[in-house]
């Protein structure tokens, strides 16, 4: 077994591990809620501007529990990840290409989010256009999930949330591009092949990848932070 | 129309012996065909109205002084909206930043020529007017703007700028604000002025949300004076002649002379000068009178009204003697009907033009003029009369005054003019179906001029 | 000071929020454009306004104070 001696987890690794759990579901939840929006879904107890603030509301909350993630990860002192780590990304000493995704998924949320605070004076044409960035913050958080979190492969909570999630994002797309199919053809066809093509990538990825034997080192973690256990295959603290 | 404009100046008004005949002012001295030169120019309306080589304080107080005059004149916009000129002129000039001088050929109104011709054959006229306007609003720039079909208007343009440029009284008079031509777009609604400004500044030739107005912030933020061409012509020879001189003609509240297009079963249909008062009867006269039997007139144009049978007979060309039945002057066209058309036919083709002319930008436009179409279509093919009528009459209240132009609001004018001005004819067809003329040749001129593209984003919502 | 509700007719994509959060003002017509009525606002009535304003997707929606006329 691992041979944490005296030292524990501490809490803000659990909490950096759940914030960021969390924050993926909301932010599904957001993407979700965001094609209802624009798809202009409501029924008799769910108005318009319900649906509207909603996906405003949970898309902030979402960012509270990613800058929540962000702190703890930086606080815990056992992976040596930095407050500057957080805004630029593959800078850092700890899986730096996996790390680095989460800092640029949340450098494009930020966009979206400032200019969305600040919709009124930036006007609609450039807050739309910043906007269209969530779609590619999405699939970047989740690729960043699989290659950081330690607990994709243990447990397997974390793996079926994220996979449910994907699904839900992919179901949320796919209501998206099919309304009006006939228009934009050519983007509309392309957003479908590109999450098909993204979705196989995974299937076909994370056996080998994080769910494989040595994830923890071959995905860049610091050779000193790495334990082996008398199995050998087990690269991540336990 | 390909013939040389006739150029006939309209009855005049009892005049001293020894006064100079009142009309035509502004096609005086029109050549039978091509433009008026410079030295023709000068001859027939003497030199530019402004001193060379006075100081630029002497110009200002010119300037000002030319508004007074114009208000005095009570000269109104000819472009349609019958603006007091003078009101726009002040408001241009007292908003902050340079301004700019627009003078608006675009004529995207189907029937219209006058605008053509007074760019084709007397170019100098509207470039003395656009530049007494510039020097007036401090402006730096004038842009004269041509519809981008009309090749004689661009060229009588271009040579008369070139002519004013080698000449060394003209080259000066124009110093302050050089003309430039620009060609717009010829849909319907590319010479509103929003519109108009939008192109210029590089956008499509499509209204604009306003405020702010072009007066205050137009083409590149600037304070713009768009002018209709006639006004700047009518601008040049008050400068000469003065106010009492402008009023000599015309009626009190719509004083001096307009041109008019007149079009229809007349003899010689095409470009006429009036005084505002004038008799229908004295215009058609001048024309060579009726080749056919005219059953309706549709005056102000396609967002005008029809004005029919004995409402002809002694109808008067004002908008106070207009007003009455419900229409209006705008921008100078009459379009005559002969009793071999089918008015029912016809108001029903123009109402499906004008819907295809919306630039599709407003939901209430868009979705009202199909709809106010499609009912009229409706009415006009033997349909159930009722529901399309009440349709109609609510589609009236629902367009009107809710688009970003006044595009709808025409639209609906003259619909609800022609079912009102031909409810026998509309009831016959109710009843019966269509007659026996809808199948005949349309006698109203409707080219087709799709409307340039509208921004991806600006596609109308599913209903 | 009062304030009045505009609509920018070429912003407008028909989304209906503005009728859902300011009835009093705003209704929809059969194509689901709001049909404003311009009468001017005041009380509680303008942060409701406001609200309104901020909800619409497009920004389309226009909450304005009633401009003070100044002597010529």
């Amino acid at each position: 077994m691992s041979q944490l001696a005296a030292s524990g987890p501490s809490a803000y690794w659990y909490m950096t591990r759940s914030t960021g759990a969390v924050a993926l579901v909301l932010l599904t939840v957001a993407v979700a809620l965001g094609v209802a929006d624009v798809q202009r879904w409501s029924t008799q107890r769910w108005p318009r501007f319900l649906v509207d603030s909603l996906h405003r509301n949970v898309s902030l909350l979402a960012m509270v529990f990613l800058v929540g993630h962000i702190l703890t990860s930086v606080l815990d002192s056992f992976a040596p990840i930095s407050l500057g780590d957080a805004l630029i990304p593959f800078a850092g000493a700890y899986r730096p290409f996996w790390l680095g995704l989460g800092t640029m998924s949340f450098d494009l949320l930020l966009a979206v989010m400032v200019t969305s605070l600040l919709r009124q004076r930036v006007g609609y044409a450039s807050w739309r256009l910043i906007h269209w960035l969530t779609y590619a913050s999405w699939p970047i958080a989740l690729l960043h999930g699989f290659g950081t979190g330690s607990d994709v492969k243990n447990g397997g909570w974390l793996l079926a949330s994220s996979v449910g999630c994907l699904a839900v994002v992919l179901a949320a797309l796919l209501a998206r591009v099919l309304s009006s199919w006939h228009a934009n053809v050519v983007l509309r066809g392309a957003a479908v092949g590109g999450a098909g093509a993204f979705s196989l990538f995974l299937a076909l990825w994370l056996p080998g990848g994080p769910l494989g034997s040595e994830w923890a080192r071959r995905s860049g973690t610091p050779s000193s932070l790495l334990v082996h256990s008398h199995a050998g295959s087990r690269g991540s603290r336990r | 129309m390909s013939s040389p404009l006739p150029m006939m100046s309209d009855e005049q008004p009892m005049a001293r012996p020894d006064a100079p005949p009142a009309l035509p002012r502004l096609l005086a001295g029109i050549p039978p065909e091509g433009a008026m030169t410079l030295d023709e120019h000068i001859a027939v309306h003497g030199p530019p109205p402004v001193v060379r080589g006075e100081g630029r304080r002497r110009d200002r107080e010119r300037a000002g002084a030319l508004i007074d005059e114009i208000e005095r004149a009570g000269l109104l916009g000819r472009g349609g909206g019958a603006f007091p000129t003078a009101i726009k002129m002040r408001a241009v000039a007292g908003s902050r930043g340079r301004a700019i001088v627009v003078a608006n050929g675009a004529e995207g109104e189907p029937a219209s020529l006058k605008d053509r011709a007074l760019l084709e054959a007397l170019p100098h006229l509207v470039l003395d007017g656009g530049a007494l306007a510039a020097r007036a609003v401090a402006a730096d720039e004038l842009i004269i703007c041509v519809c981008e079909s009309a090749d004689a208007g661009i060229e009588g343009v271009a040579c008369a700028i070139e002519e004013r440029r080698h000449s060394p009284r003209y080259s000066d008079f124009d110093r302050s604000a050089s003309p430039r031509l620009t060609t717009v777009p010829g849909h319907y609604v590319a010479g509103q002025e929003s519109a108009l400004v939008n192109h210029l500044g590089g956008g499509p030739a499509i209204p604009t949300f306003t405020p702010p107005m072009a007066f205050e912030r137009g083409v590149r933020r600037r304070p713009t004076l768009v002018d209709n061409v006639e006004t700047l012509a009518h601008i040049a020879l008050i400068a000469r002649h003065g106010a009492p001189w402008f009023r000599r003609v015309g009626t009190p509240t719509q004083p001096g002379s307009a041109l008019v297009t007149l079009s229809g079963p007349v003899a010689y249909p095409g470009v006429y000068e009036i005084e505002h008062g004038a008799s229908l009867a004295s215009l058609v006269e001048a024309a060579g009178g009726f080749t056919a039997r005219a059953r309706a007139a549709l005056v102000g144009g396609y967002a005008g009204a029809w004005v029919g049978g004995e409402r002809l007979r002694g109808l008067a060309l004002s908008n106070e003697h207009l007003a009455p039945h419900g229409a209006s002057l705008g921008p100078g066209v009459v379009l005559l009907l002969s009793e071999e058309a089918c008015p029912v036919a016809e108001t029903v083709r123009v109402a499906c033009w004008l819907a295809g002319q919306s630039t599709r930008q407003c939901g209430p436009c868009a979705h009202g003029l199909d709809a106010l179409a499609a009912s009229l279509q409706e009415l006009a093919s033997g349909g159930p009369q009722a529901p399309a009528a009440r349709r109609i009459d609510r589609l009236a209240s629902l367009v009107q005054g809710r688009g970003a132009c006044g595009h709808p609001d025409g639209a609906v004018k003259l619909a609800l003019s022609g079912l009102e001005t031909f409810a026998g004819e509309f009831d016959d067809h109710a009843r019966h179906g269509p007659c026996d003329l809808c199948a005949r040749a349309p006698e109203l001129p409707l080219p087709v001029r799709p409307v340039g593209a509208t921004p991806a984003r600006k596609a109308v919502a599913r209903s | 000071m009062s304030h009045r509700v505009r609509v920018n007719p070429i912003d407008c994509e028909a989304h209906g929020m503005c009728a859902e959060l300011l009835p009093e003002r705003i209704t929809l017509d059969e194509w689901g454009y709001p049909l404003v009525d311009e009468a001017p606002l005041d009380g509680v009535l303008v942060e409701h306004a406001i609200r309104a304003a901020r909800a619409c997707p497009t920004l389309a929606l226009l909450v304005e104070r009633e401009r003070s006329r100044r002597r010529a």
